[in-house]
């Protein structure tokens, strides 16, 4: 493993990582008020590594841009986005080019909504996609297999999308991105307004996904679901990634927990503390010079409110953070 | 903590981004046209006097588009008729939208208004365009009166389709009932939350109405129906020409179509870059 | 003083009937969870406690009285997405205060900035929005608050900030709330009594 690389635990050194995104940043060209065109800063250096056959969660507040992580790895950002960064995928560079020829086959989207399906197009024909001719019969098996697995009858594959109810889109969804055999799946957003029967299936489909060798990212807000089935946990905030904490950080009332706001969030739990701190996530206009947690932060100090603190390696994890070590 | 605004694309001379770009574009092509509206307004009958010394002359320096069988110049003609024709088809437009936002705020009445509307739209689209403008200008006794009510009441049909399901979509949103059930009235609540969302919907079809309303506009003219031969209007001349295209005076025809064309196209432009500003998807690019 | 739902029965087609024959009742000061499978109704019925869904077979009763139809209703309804609830050509402070003028210390209890008064709508996250759209709702006029999923959408710590902050407000102008949440965690935190409406739709 290449020094570069700084999340990653005892474990994992043995492997490469599947996917490595280093100090991504991501902005927006937007009008401002009249004439003038500004930049709004949505990411900035977010660094996160996906292994194949683990989970990694990013979970962050929701409308933190979260969502478009995903779409910056899968290429689909809209164009008065600004990206910066790199994305490697495989050991190689992960280019605009590469990412078109790759999404939908070796990385699959679920995404977070019906509204990504076609209300037009029965859903078996969505869940196959674009095939040749020839091929179009043992698609169609290998779709049935799989409705069958996720209990989907098989009149659903005739419906069209509004028929579907909450949790038969959600599997809908899921088997869009088990058909296509990616070696990558990110799910954006899979989980709310699940009950917790849904909740729980969905997330073992995801979980599924990783024992077959699948390096899977969920995008999510809800740090629970993540706790369940996650190998890794990426704490997202205000546009960047505050921690890499591993899953077991967060037993024991998250003593291990190295981030003051991971701590903050835990705490925050309705089955812990259900303890609120002060403030607000700073808007995606405002630019801080120190730390983008220094506002709310209890530990904070001089050095807190110059310059952003580095990457740390702590206890199997990474942490960006002055008063740690 | 401060707000930072990184500027990215300050003042005219470093490159214009496209919002600069398209309101450039709608600028020009509307001193164009209002340049064609006052200056046909300001030449008064004393420019087209006939002078049979200069007739039938091709495009020179003197006539850029030539004169006619009485000697007239050409441009002067084209001026004033694309003048007129603009006026008109804006009083057209303007009386179509008034009709069109009527017919569409009625549609949101009540069930029994709403298919009373969409049944009066069908009605009005079953019927060919100019076969209608024809019918209700000779109805009106022709003229210029004729024209302006037979074009107005021929183009409501599109835009009252748009306000109606505008309002439609607007009624469904939850902020509507959220603000009934803070007390609102109806009446509060359709200027102060579903007005707004209409009006660059109307600015936009009213607009975009302008080209149909003066190509109708001349060739009901050229056909005859239109306005009266003592006018200078572009379906005049365009049909005048016609009887001497054949003695080789192509530019009888040439140059006042071609005029006509351009003044459609810019309208037709105006309307697509005005879009642009309006449409929240293609607004930051 | 108690807001009623009485034999509510709801269906968009005649034979399938989301919502059939549900009684459910909250006190006014109560804070009273409501628990149930997706697609069971839960939305449905408060849709149709809070007025929006008139084509309801039984009776929305405050006081042995039936909801009027026009005028402020004394039953509000916050929902999980709070983009949706507020008009995106309004500026916030005129969002703010559609109901009511809201009074600064609400404000302050919320964390609502000055400065995000004068700001639009897409500019502000998820949990800023729902800071203003529950200000908004809570006027003293206010009886009864219906939060069908309102911290859903938002991280934990907001969620822990707004509920702290709704609490107060409520218990302060003895307002009656009903909470909606598949979490079971958070309902259990919050509330005094739990209902649970399932797929055959009987609250008990």
């Amino acid at each position: 493993m290449r020094s570069k690389a700084k999340i990653c635990t005892e474990e994992n050194k043995k492997t490469e990582a599947l996917l490595k995104v280093k100090d991504l940043s991501l902005s927006f060209i937007q009008y401002a008020s009249g004439l003038r065109q500004t930049e709004l800063k949505v990411i900035s250096d977010l660094s996160i590594e996906a292994y194949s056959g683990k989970i990694l969660a990013v979970v962050g507040s929701s409308g933190s841009g979260k969502s478009l992580l995903a779409h910056a790895i899968l290429g689909i950002l809209p164009s008065n986005a600004i990206l910066n960064g790199r994305i490697e995928y495989d050991g190689k560079e992960l280019t605009q080019e590469k990412k078109e020829e790759i999404r939908g086959k070796e990385i699959a989207l679920v995404p977070q909504s019906t509204t990504y399906l076609d209300p037009l197009m029965r859903v078996s024909n969505q869940v196959i996609g674009c095939v040749e001719k020839e091929n179009e019969g043992l698609m169609k098996k290998v779709q049935r297999e799989i409705f069958q697995k996720y209990d989907l009858k098989p009149n659903v594959e005739r419906m069209f999308p509004h028929e579907l109810s909450g949790g038969m889109t959600r599997r809908v969804l899921v088997s869009t991105a088990v058909i296509s055999s990616a070696k990558l799946v990110i799910a954006d957003e899979p989980t709310p307004g699940l009950d917790e029967k849904t909740l729980n299936e969905t997330l073992n489909y995801f979980k599924d996904m990783a024992n077959k060798g699948c390096a899977v990212i969920i995008i999510t807000h809800d740090i629970e679901a993540a706790l369940k089935i996650s190998d890794k946990i990426a704490v997202f905030y205000a546009g960047t990634v505050l921690e890499v904490a591993n899953v077991e950080d967060f037993k024991n009332n998250g003593e291990n927990l190295r981030h003051p706001y991971t701590r903050a969030l835990w705490n925050a739990l309705p089955q812990n503390k259900f303890q609120a701190i002060k403030g607000h996530q700073p808007m995606q206009d405002e630019v801080t010079d120190g730390c983008i947690f220094y506002e709310r932060c209890s530990k904070k100090n001089v050095l807190c409110s110059k310059g952003i603190p580095q990457f740390k390696d702590v206890n199997g994890g990474v942490v960006r953070c002055n008063n740690v070590s | 903590m401060s707000t930072a605004v990184v500027t990215v694309n300050r003042g005219v001379f470093r490159g214009l981004n496209l919002r600069q770009k398209t309101l450039l574009m709608i600028g020009l092509t509307s001193l164009l046209l209002l340049t064609i509206v006052v200056s046909s307004v300001s030449l008064g009958e004393e420019s087209l006097q006939t002078d049979f010394s200069s007739k039938n002359l091709s495009p020179s320096t003197e006539h850029p588009f030539g004169t006619d069988w009485m000697g007239r110049d050409m441009f002067i003609r084209t001026v004033k008729g694309l003048g007129l024709s603009i006026m008109i088809g804006a009083f057209a437009s303007t009386i179509s939208t008034i009709l069109a936002v009527i017919l569409g705020l009625l549609s949101s009445a009540g069930k029994t208004a709403d298919s009373f509307v969409s049944w009066i739209v069908d009605l009005f689209l079953s019927i060919p365009h100019l076969l209608l403008i024809i019918l209700i200008s000779i109805g009106m006794g022709g003229g210029a009166t004729g024209v302006i009510i037979g074009v107005a009441f021929s183009h409501w049909t599109g835009l009252t389709r748009v306000v109606r399901v505008e309002i439609k979509q607007i009624k469904t949103q939850e902020y509507i009932h959220i603000s009934r059930n803070l007390g609102k009235s109806r009446w509060w609540i359709a200027t102060k939350h579903i007005f707004p969302h209409l009006i660059p919907q109307i600015l936009l079809g009213t607009i975009l109405m302008f080209p149909h309303a003066i190509l109708h506009e001349a060739s009901v003219t050229f056909l005859g129906f239109g306005l009266s031969p003592h006018e200078p209007a572009i379906g005049i001349i365009l049909s005048e020409s016609m009887k001497y295209l054949s003695a080789g005076y192509w530019w009888l025809a040439f140059f006042p179509g071609l005029s006509l064309l351009i003044v459609v196209l810019a309208f037709d432009m105006i309307g697509d870059n005005l879009g642009k500003l309006i449409d929240p998807k293609k607004a930051h690019e | 003083m108690c807001l009623k739902g009485e034999n509510i029965s709801f269906g968009y087609k005649r034979n399938n009937l989301i919502l059939n024959n549900v009684n459910i009742s909250v006190d006014r000061g109560e804070v009273l969870g409501l628990i149930g499978d997706s697609g069971s109704g839960k939305s449905t019925l408060c849709k149709i406690l809070a007025g929006y869904e008139n084509n309801h077979k039984g009776n929305v009763i405050i006081d042995g009285k039936k909801v009027p139809s026009k005028g402020y209703n004394p039953v509000q309804l916050v929902f999980q997405h709070p983009e949706k609830a507020v008009n995106p050509k309004w500026k916030m402070k005129d969002i703010l205060n559609e109901g009511h003028i809201v009074p600064q210390d609400i404000l302050d209890s919320f964390g609502i900035k000055k400065s995000w008064l004068n700001r639009w709508p897409n500019e502000l996250s998820g949990g800023e929005l729902q800071r203003f759209a529950l200000a908004r709702s809570l006027s003293p006029e206010t009886k009864f608050l219906i939060a069908d999923e309102i911290t859903t959408m938002v991280d934990a710590i907001t969620q822990a900030q707004i509920w702290n902050i709704v609490l107060d407000i409520v218990k302060e102008l003895n307002i009656g709330v009903l909470v909606v949440s598949h979490e079971k965690n958070l309902i259990n935190k919050l509330c005094d009594n739990v209902v649970y409406l399932d797929a055959i739709n009987s609250v008990n």
